[in-house]
């Protein structure tokens, strides 16, 4: 087991930043932490980075305690912080060289392990990190925190505020270095790089609401979700089909609606309203949940739950 | 959509930075009321193309109009009718909800009076009037955002620039601000808005994608799926940045 999340928990003052949080990472596993701004993500990568003490719980990398044994944990893990862990002041090659010498060793030692990531950026060796776009500086964030070789690698939401096509090039590159060994715990506000990962973690407000593999089929698909596309405007159909007794929620997805019904027996049902609609551009189908269904769901479980017992904000 | 009014209007936009050419003959409109999805990868000039109409910096030539002004001699006209939000930089933290509303309708102008009862109504239809007084740093962003852009449009502004408004929340959050949007162009405001969300570009009346300072494809989601023979806006994307 490369990472062992045992019962962590933190607060900041009266902000209850991480609940019991328990998982375990694999080793060689690509795991995705998904979960908005605020969910805690970044306290629990701080506490894997040994740059955070846990109020209660444990957390181990590679059998190491990141408290007692963290001077072991920080030579064996490379970490990325979600804002920019590089020296604006030093160039491309300087950045790198200087967090190799850190780590006891040197850019040629390990070169071929960062080569596909660092050639991409070696056209501006010579240009301050400052001068970077965000796809280079990220490119260049990415390079340092692999350059001493870890063990596990953690990455805190590499690819926010970055394009789709920069983003899928990074993803491209995360598999690469799986393949070399190195177990990954990655972050991310992306529901669809959720997609890519061998496990997922949902996290929202400090809870890990569920871990999932993706590859795999919904065993816990009670719901009752359906697509409904119209070409008669879809906000309009959002708006109409929420009026419905049956429909339990109705959101956009895309160019198309996804409702969940209230019971399986509001199926029937609904079709017949539907046709009523006199809408022949209706699509009404039966889909199983993706990834994002999935955390939608949850989030409305712990909604409700929070709103029943008359917690506000 | 037809004949509907063009509330911006760009002709041949070009903006230099020394040798270095932002955008490159930029020719497009947006009628009055829709969502315009304004799109491109980091880089590809949507900034600078968006701090030009909103009148915070000069093309280098082109003619371009914005709420019915020129954006070389009548930009303060410009700033008056449009409304901004950005991920980045919206509400001041150290404030409260109240003091934010207040502070951003007095800057766009609005009576002591109108302010006053419009702040009731906008903290009624947010559900925030029992926060009122707490201050900006202690909500959740995802109330920020939504109170955000409606200080964004407390002033009724023609044309509203969102700039990637929904990063870091949570996919129903992010869902609810866009019916929000569309909430707002019922009352005949106009959208602007740029995301790095692809399911998003879905929600837009008509999308623009910018690839290295130039518009390489504007059409409704629709007829840009079938023109790139692709499943999803996302592949869409994916095609013309890549290529």
């Amino acid at each position: 087991m490369s990472l062992i999340i045992d019962h962590v928990e933190k607060s900041y003052d009266a902000v209850k930043a991480l609940k019991k949080v328990n998982f375990e990472v694999n080793d060689g596993e690509l795991f995705g932490l998904i979960g908005p701004d605020g969910a805690g993500k970044t306290t629990l990568f701080r506490i894997m980075a040994s740059l955070v003490i846990p109020d209660a719980g444990h957390c181990l990398i590679q059998g190491h305690n990141v408290v007692k044994d963290y001077r072991e944990v920080r030579k064996i893990i490379g970490y990325m912080p979600g804002r920019f862990s590089l020296y604006m002041d030093l160039s491309v090659e300087e950045n790198l060289a200087f967090y190799a010498q850190v780590f006891g060793t040197t850019v040629d030692e390990n070169y071929d392990l960062i080569r596909d990531v660092y050639e991409q950026i070696a056209p501006f060796k010579k240009r301050l990190a400052g001068k970077l776009s965000g796809g280079m500086k990220q490119k260049l964030a990415l390079s340092c925190a692999l350059i001493h070789r870890p063990e596990v690698l953690i990455l805190d939401e590499p690819t926010t505020g970055v394009d789709a096509v920069s983003r899928m090039e990074f993803w491209d590159m995360l598999k690469k270095i799986q393949k070399e060994g190195i177990t990954i715990v990655v972050s991310t506000p992306y529901m669809d790089e959720a997609e890519l990962c061998d496990r997922v973690g949902l996290i929202q407000k400090g809870s890990l609401l569920e871990i999932t593999d993706p590859s795999k089929p919904y065993d816990k698909d009670e719901t009752q979700l359906f697509s409904l596309k119209s070409k008669r405007g879809i906000y309009t159909c959002l708006e109409r089909v929420r009026r419905l007794e049956e429909c339990r929620h109705a959101w956009l997805f895309g160019d198309q609606l996804h409702v969940t019904l209230r019971s399986e027996r509001d199926a029937i049902q609904i079709k017949s309203i539907l046709d009523s609609w006199d809408d022949s551009t209706l699509e009404w189908t039966k889909i199983t949940p993706t990834i994002e269904d999935r955390f939608m769901g949850l989030i409305e479980r712990e909604t409700e739950k929070s709103h029943n017992n008359g917690e506000t904000i | 959509m037809g004949e509907r009014e063009h509330i911006i209007e760009v002709k041949d936009l070009v903006k230099k930075f020394g040798s270095f050419i932002a955008n490159d003959r930029l020719t497009f409109h947006v009628e009055r009321g829709e969502i315009f999805g304004f799109l491109g990868a980091n880089g590809a000039g949507k900034t600078t193309a968006m701090r030009i109409l909103c009148g915070l910096s000069y093309p280098t030539s082109g003619e371009i109009r914005v709420a019915g002004h020129d954006v070389y001699r009548e930009r303060e006209k410009i700033k008056k009718k449009i409304g901004y939000m950005s991920q980045k930089f919206s509400l001041y933290e150290d404030l409260t909800v109240s003091e934010n509303i207040r502070l951003y309708a007095g800057i766009y102008g609005l009576g002591r009076k109108q302010i006053a009862s419009r702040e009731e109504q906008l903290l009624e239809r947010l559900g925030l009037t029992h926060i009122r007084s707490r201050l900006i740093r202690q909500i959740p962003l995802g109330w920020k955002q939504k109170l955000a852009f409606s200080v964004a449009i407390f002033h009724q502004p023609a044309v509203v620039f969102l700039d990637e408004p929904t990063g870091g929340v949570d996919p129903i959050t992010r869902r609810q601000f866009w019916e929000m949007i569309h909430d707002a162009t019922e009352e005949g405001i106009t959208v602007f808005v740029t995301t790095h969300y692809m399911d998003e570009a879905e929600y837009c009346d008509r999308v623009s994608i910018m690839v290295d300072g130039r518009i390489d494809a504007l059409d409704t989601p629709a007829a840009l799926k079938q023109q790139f023979d692709s499943k999803n806006m996302n592949e869409v994307f994916l095609k013309l940045a890549r290529s």
